[in-house]
């Protein structure tokens, strides 16, 4: 039964995340855009975490720290150095 | 018992998460958007993680999946630092509320 709550949680998480990524796609600046890295360490790693728990095994909570991991190193990688704003050219 | 702590933990998680896009739908400019997400996010995963643990198969898998949570918040402090102090460098000004 909890396998089953498992996967429809992170189902519900999935949801959320993609209402998220419409509401950044419309994002009025380029800052709204880096929001989604945020975004996909925190809701990415409960998804899989929650997918480990409902019989994914526990490789998956590896998956998850590289996630949480890579998404810290690169947020900030990419709002140090990669993103050059409105008069940059890339925004 | 351990199994209905378990669900309403990750129920309560659940919630905060959707307060964290509706936070994200709603709120005005890009400072209050990371407000809901750093905030709101990392206390759902709290509670989705400590959910999962208290019904993981032995007390090291359980202190494993309450590491991450460490992990996540240091990360999301550092990231949501950097975007909010680099949209401030690039003149993105914050919302004020207009005076009537």
């Amino acid at each position: 039964m909890t396998s089953v709550f498992a996967l429809a949680i992170a189902l519900f998480l999935l949801v959320n995340l993609m209402v998220a990524l419409l509401a950044a796609a419309r994002g009025p600046t380029p800052a709204d855009r880096m929001l989604m890295a945020l975004l996909f360490g925190t809701t990415g790693t409960a998804v899989l975490v929650l997918l480990a728990a409902a019989g994914g095994g526990t490789p998956l909570v590896d998956v998850a720290l590289v996630l949480a991991l890579l998404a810290a190193i690169g947020g900030i990688a990419f709002a140090k150095r990669a993103w050059q704003g409105e008069e940059g050219g890339d925004a | 018992m351990l199994e209905w702590l378990s669900l309403a933990l990750l129920a309560v998680g659940a919630f905060f998460f959707l307060a964290g896009t509706v936070g994200l739908l709603r709120f005005p400019d890009v400072y209050c958007r990371l407000h809901a997400l750093a905030k709101a996010d990392n206390l759902g995963l709290g509670f989705i993680l400590l959910g999962l643990a208290v019904q993981a198969d032995s007390l090291a898998a359980a202190l494993k999946l309450l590491l991450i949570w460490p992990l996540v918040l240091a990360a999301s402090a550092g990231v949501g630092f950097a975007i909010a102090r680099r949209a401030h460098a690039l003149g993105i000004a914050p919302w004020r509320k207009e005076a009537e």
